[in-house]
């Protein structure tokens, strides 16, 4: 993984001091709240309902076992000894107190980390594919482009004060987005040209929020040496031309549907003509310089493994055999392959991840794959070197953590906000149905059966928790005081990137979990094979078999 | 009126002069307005001519003043509204401005470093804000990964060279 040099820490190191000052003039009531605001949210540092919130980055989710020690010691030392990995890769602390967070950000400075741009409306973490590195199906690693991307904008002069925030995702796998970039203000797939040439496919105006809105081409081929030029031309035109006057216009989606995509694109281009001639096209030795940091660790030479995965599937131990055919996928290098383990316990929100369980991930990444980890935008984490023949005992140690879901991908793999038990902006809670859904589909032959189906919930339209997206989508809303939740079906955020749709009447919170039930009993009975996905069937028979199921004739 | 100049404290040396307001000798600031409407009297004049502009501007209809004027400050409504950093970049970098240019507005401590780096080399502070203390922003950061207006070479083009 990138290592920082002497200039990439001296940045951390120098935030971390004006962050201290920044601070210490708040506590001296030399600025006001509302001045810190912005300041402390360029430092993802949230407040929410009972407490600050900080939010530190993990770069396109890829960490070490030294930095999730850090987590750990920071969890427990400063906060309520747990931490909740993000949708966007990141890592949220929920409990610190003001005067510790100077001190919580150089511990991160130690160990290369930092909560820059987490938050606030500026260019957020850069996020990526949790296979990157490691998938068969991948054309080329797209993390060193996001370690570029990083560096350009991290305390970018122009682009600090946006209309609004800013994400963008990479991916390297053309065929399999397992970063959802069509959903993010910028999405970049790396693709081959006419001549087998490597370079970007640029979209634009993805987003989910309370415009959902699916990423539109605006460039289909970018030679990569003009990366940076062609983001700096966009970030200028939205900088200059977005919305400014309603900040729930004020993403870029909003402006690329107003001008039309052509015109946008128009404009685009037009800046970048100007920019690219003025030194910030990359060079060879730069792309060479950090593409180093992500060469493969230093795998055995083992025999081809496939056959013995698929034994370990089948094998006569049915926990370790399930939980094998649902986390563990192959990997490029035989005898290796992919981990992900599940942060959806039943007894534990989403994502939420305890002291001891950290330091625990932290010692399985240095015994099984290479002293790494990563974090996922469906809230969980990955060893992604594992060897095969390992398998068993890690299984073991997992579960002996209480880390073994044999969930992945599975319907109880749900993606949920924190709602209303944390957040300030939410209408309903979040994290009370996602456990009733656990508790109510714990069994796993019957998750198997349903196969590939993702539930995502948000506690507001702001849309954190993604519903929009999910093939079950589930938003929390407030009726006179009292929570209920709608129900939406059809989302995707593959490479069939699709936006859901409303079904009827909101549910009431006792009613909600048995409407899922129905819907589901509706899709097993009307799927034409076991192996017609729940997002097909929708797409084959539409919403009126689900809507009549739901709501009766009437 | 205490400016921000190229790194100390200053006094304004410029005149604001109101719309209807009478034009004196020495150097005078008037609005972008006023610019427009009396650009040949103004910049015949002997002293030196300044104008405020919006942060939403028209950079071409501006652009023709540019080589004559002396001093062009930016408005910063709120200083979350980043307009501003991309206009002060385009009159540097795109437009040779070679003049003042004036941050004013809602300019706080904690933007002047990047306004610093987007071609700024004036600041006025909000009213009642500790001029000397803001001083300190610019030494907050002595690396810095993008090219901009005060060094167009991103540290990749700089890194171990």
């Amino acid at each position: 993984m990138y290592q920082y040099d002497q200039y990439d820490q001296r940045i951390v190191d120098e935030r971390a001091q004006q962050f201290r000052g920044q601070v210490e003039r708040r506590l001296s009531g030399e600025i006001a709240e509302s001045e810190f605001k912005p300041l402390r949210l360029q430092n993802g540092l949230y407040m929410q309902l009972h407490a600050y919130m900080l939010r530190v980055a993990i770069p396109y989710g890829l960490l070490s076992s030294k930095q999730m020690r850090s987590f750990a010691h920071i969890c427990r030392t400063y906060d309520k000894g747990y931490g909740h990995f993000t949708t966007r890769q990141n890592l949220q602390i929920n409990w610190p107190e003001l005067q510790a967070i100077p001190k919580v950000l150089e511990e991160l400075a130690g160990v290369e980390m930092h909560a820059i741009q987490t938050s606030g409306n500026c260019i957020r973490n850069t996020t990526s594919d949790q296979f990157a590195g490691v998938a068969r199906d991948e054309l080329e690693d797209p993390r060193p482009y996001c370690e570029i991307i990083r560096q350009w904008s991290t305390f970018h002069p122009e682009f600090a004060f946006l209309p609004r925030k800013f994400k963008i995702a990479v991916t390297g796998t053309p065929g399999d987005d397992r970063a959802a970039v069509r959903l993010h203000d910028i999405g970049i797939r790396i693709v081959e040209g006419e001549r087998g040439e490597r370079g970007f496919e640029i979209l634009v105006g993805g987003g989910l929020g309370r415009t959902p809105m699916i990423a539109k081409v605006v460039r289909d081929f970018l030679p990569k040496r003009q990366l940076l030029p062609y983001l700096e031309a966009i970030m200028r035109v939205y900088n200059e031309q977005g919305r400014r006057d309603n900040k729930y216009k004020a993403r870029i989606k909003i402006l690329v549907d107003a001008l039309g995509v052509e015109e946008f694109a128009r404009r685009v281009e037009a800046e970048f003509e100007l920019i690219k001639g003025e030194g910030l096209e990359l060079t060879d030795s730069e792309i060479a310089r950090v593409g180093a940091f992500f060469a493969p660790p230093p795998h055995e030479s083992l025999p081809d493994s496939d056959a013995q995965l698929q034994a370990l599937t089948l094998g006569s131990e049915r926990t370790l055999g399930l939980w094998v055919r649902n986390n563990v996928i192959p990997h490029r290098v035989p005898g290796y392959c992919a981990v992900t383990v599940s942060l959806k316990e039943k007894g534990t929100p989403p994502g939420d991840v305890s002291d001891y369980q950290m330091d625990r991930l932290a010692d399985l990444a240095d015994n099984y794959s290479f002293g790494q980890l990563r974090a996922t935008h469906h809230q969980n984490l990955v060893l992604a070197d594992v060897k095969v023949a390992d398998l068993p005992a890690l299984h073991q140690e997992l579960a002996a953590c209480g880390l073994a879901s044999a969930n992945v991908g599975k319907l109880t793999d749900m993606i949920c906000c924190p709602g209303l038990d944390f957040c300030a902006l939410a209408n309903a809670r979040s994290i009370p149905i996602a456990e009733e859904i656990m508790q109510r589909f714990d069994d796993v032959d019957y998750l198997n059966d349903l196969g590939e189906i993702s539930i995502k919930m948000s506690g507001c339209i702001n849309a954190c928790g993604h519903h929009h997206v999910g093939n079950i989508g589930i938003l929390g809303i407030d009726k006179q005081g009292v929570e209920f939740y709608q129900l939406m079906l059809g989302g995707s955020h593959n490479n069939d990137a699709s936006l859901g749709a409303i079904v009827g009447r909101a549910f009431a919170q006792d009613e909600i979990v048995g409407a899922i039930d129905t819907v589901l009993r509706v899709y097993l009975h009307q799927r034409s094979s076991p192996e017609e996905r729940f997002v097909d069937t929708y797409r084959r028979i539409g919403m009126e078999p689900f809507k009549e199921a739901l709501y009766g004739a009437n | 009126m205490e400016l921000i100049k190229r790194g100390v404290v200053v006094e304004d040396g410029f005149k604001r002069v109101a719309d209807d307001g009478e034009l004196s000798s020495g150097d005078v600031l008037v609005s972008w307005a006023r610019l427009q409407a009396e650009a040949a009297s103004l910049l015949a004049r002997s002293g030196r001519v300044g104008v405020r502009v919006p942060n939403d501007v028209d950079l071409e209809a501006l652009a023709p003043y540019v080589e004559q004027l002396d001093l062009i400050a930016i408005e910063f409504p709120t200083y979350t509204d980043g307009r501003g950093y991309s206009l002060a970049r385009r009159l540097r970098e795109r437009h040779g401005f070679r003049g003042e240019l004036r941050a004013v507005g809602d300019v706080l401590r904690d933007q002047l470093f990047y306004m610093r780096r987007c071609g700024f080399d004036a600041f006025e502070l909000k009213e009642g804000k500790d001029v000397a203390g803001a001083l300190e922003a610019f030494r907050e950061f002595s690396v810095t990964y993008q090219g901009a207006a005060d060094d167009p070479r991103p540290l990749f083009r700089r890194r171990g060279g």
